[in-house]
């Protein structure tokens, strides 16, 4: 840390220089920060105007009216595709969906990966590099696969079906992640646990759970937001009142026949985005290092 | 390499013996069923989808082997080859647009600015949401009867215009735009970690010998994260080949066709034209193209694994 603090990249110029070259830097990351916040502060102000006021002044403007109103509507009222309940149901969709859905597949993940870096047997780390592959797998090629399965086991269109597929899918990255970390804990503590007559499960539960949390709340994050988000699988494989947020919310904002109501709109967009959103404000930390190591590899 | 640990340790009593095996088979018993699925997964549904694009299905899948015909159809398609001429521009822009930015903003928040978590925070916070939320959102600030250009007129700039997405020659660019947007607080957060991992002895020797900072970051800074360029530039390559999602909120493919993407018309064909056949064969296509990126970069990194080894 003391090597960092110690090197200023700027400290090779004149004092006038330096902090001339200081406020240049400011200003070029305001005017970043004011591009990237852009649509952040447009969606926020809107859900709280009126809608003559938006038409009137434009998107982004500072508000000169203020109600809730539209957060209402948008929740339990707004017009989508047919039904007039908002947006609530959808959110539960997607909470239904995205729940089970990370919570199997992280636990899918801590398990094989702690198989596959501490129980290796011959060809385990062949058969962990085929996994890695679905990580990479665009959704395009399993579209009619899935279709398939799905309508014989009875599940098109139902939240369950949603749920199969992003734990497939999500056992690659979970297995991924899981692994990588467990390499680091010592293959002597495994041993030691081993002669001492502990088995499989117990060394599990007894020694590897006990050290995962951080790579269980990188895990959990990643899936979550990235299941929470997901927009093809949702538009495909369900519709009308099963659908996720994210198919929701373009079915909305691609009603072409009524006048657009930016309000409703805006407070909508803002309650599909707000768990992950959430979680980005509280857990970054966390995301950032998801993010990282799932680019990374 | 870690070592592995032996699976069954010889066992002199009767009664251990069948611990032990349950113990041998025991992990493979409980991955079986991941590696069923995962296998399924990558390899079946791939050699599923390969078989339907060589068979005579359209609205349902057939299994009558018609060999290479929708392969060539999809070539002569004029929606097709405005697809991947689209993807292939926008790949371009999109990779460059991102890293520029991301190096610009990671060397801006490496010179020890004050509340550097708060920029980063800033910067990355696209990435948490999902492309549905912040294509929407663009998609009404490029509107230009209520978005940008209406507040840029309003301030007496009456020529101004930036209703891109309405443009036939313009909505790609929206596109990349956004997707710059959207990424480059990723590329600026790999970067800076590699900035920050960068021999503090060799910029301190480099200060010692009068060079300038830009000099620095040319000559020792961005040479060392080299491997990093190539880490962000294969995952942006492959965020590219699979735009999908941005493209439908931000302008639906459109005006007309004009930012159709090759996994929009995947979509099309199989679930708007009943023609699956050939939908599984741009499938295919999009499959060969992530392949064309992920091959080299998976043999480079072996060899670099190895070649590290050596020394």
């Amino acid at each position: 840390m003391t090597a960092v603090a110690a090197y200023d990249p700027l400290a090779t110029a004149g004092a006038w220089r330096r902090s001339r070259a200081k406020i240049g830097v400011y200003v070029v990351l305001g005017i970043f920060a004011a591009w990237y916040l852009l649509p952040l502060f447009v969606v926020i102000l809107n859900s709280f105007r009126d809608l003559p006021e938006i038409a009137e002044n434009g998107l982004i403007a500072l508000p000169r009216s203020f109600s809730f109103s539209a957060w209402g509507e948008a929740w339990s009222s707004f017009c989508v595709g047919g039904t007039c309940e908002g947006m609530q149901r959808n959110f539960y969709n997607s909470l239904m969906m995205t729940i089970p859905a990370t919570i199997i597949s992280t636990a899918f993940g801590a398990v094989n990966g702690y198989i596959l870096s501490k129980w290796r047997f011959r060809g385990s780390e062949w058969l962990f590099g085929a996994m890695t592959l679905g990580v990479f797998m665009p959704g395009q090629i399993a579209l009619m696969p899935w279709a398939f399965i799905l309508g014989n086991l009875g599940l098109t269109n139902t939240i369950s079906g949603l749920v199969l597929i992003h734990v497939v899918q999500g056992i690659s990255f979970t297995t991924l992640f899981c692994r990588n970390y467990y390499l680091s804990i010592p293959d002597d503590l495994i041993k030691a646990a081993r002669i001492d007559g502990a088995g499989f499960w117990r060394i599990f539960r007894r020694i590897i759970l006990p050290l995962s949390p951080p790579i269980l709340i990188v895990t959990v994050i990643w899936q979550f937001t990235g299941i929470w988000n997901e927009f093809l699988y949702a538009v495909v494989f369900s519709s009308g009142r099963g659908q996720p947020i994210t198919a929701a919310l373009i079915a909305l904002s691609t009603n072409g026949t009524n006048v657009r109501t930016y309000d409703v709109m805006s407070a909508a967009v803002l309650i599909g985005a707000l768990p992950p959103l959430l979680i980005y404000f509280f857990g970054g930390r966390y995301f950032i290092r998801g993010l990282t190591q799932g680019a990374i590899k | 390499m870690s070592e592995t640990i032996p699976m069954a340790p010889p066992a002199p009593q009767r009664k251990g013996r069948l611990r032990d095996r349950a113990a041998t088979w025991l992990p493979i018993a409980v991955l079986g069923p991941s590696l069923f699925a995962t296998f399924v997964y990558v390899f079946v549904f791939t050699g599923w989808t390969l078989y339907i694009s060589l068979s005579n299905s359209s609205l349902l899948p057939s299994y009558e082997f018609v060999g290479f015909e929708h392969y060539a159809s999809l070539w002569e398609n004029r929606r097709w080859n405005v697809a991947y001429t689209n993807l292939f521009i926008f790949s371009v822009l999109y990779v460059i647009g991102t890293m520029v930015v991301g190096l610009l903003l990671a060397i801006l928040i490496d010179q020890r600015v004050r509340a550097e978590s708060v920029w980063r925070t800033i910067y990355l916070y696209p990435l948490a949401v999902s492309f549905v939320v912040t294509g929407t959102v663009w998609s009404w600030l490029y509107s230009p009867t209520s978005g940008i250009e209406f507040l840029v007129r309003g301030l007496g700039f009456e020529s101004f215009t930036f209703a891109w997405t309405t443009s036939r020659e313009l909505a790609l660019y929206a596109i990349v735009l956004t997707g710059v947007w959207q990424a480059s607080g990723f590329a600026m957060a790999l970067f800076l970690a590699g900035l920050r991992s960068v021999d503090q002895d060799l910029i301190k020797a480099a200060q010692i010998d009068g060079a300038s900072m830009f000099r620095i970051y040319r000559r020792i800074m961005i040479p060392a994260i080299g491997p990093i360029f190539i880490a962000v530039l294969v995952v942006l390559l492959q965020f590219a080949i699979k735009t999908f999602d941005l493209a439908i909120a931000l302008t639906g493919g459109g005006p007309g066709i004009a930012t159709t993407f090759p996994a929009i018309y995947v979509y099309d064909l199989m679930f708007q034209r009943g023609q699956i056949a050939e939908g599984a064969a741009a499938a295919i296509m999009i499959l060969l193209a992530l392949a064309v990126v992920l091959v080299p970069y998976s043999l480079w990194r072996v060899w670099r694994r190895r070649f590290e080894l050596q020394i």
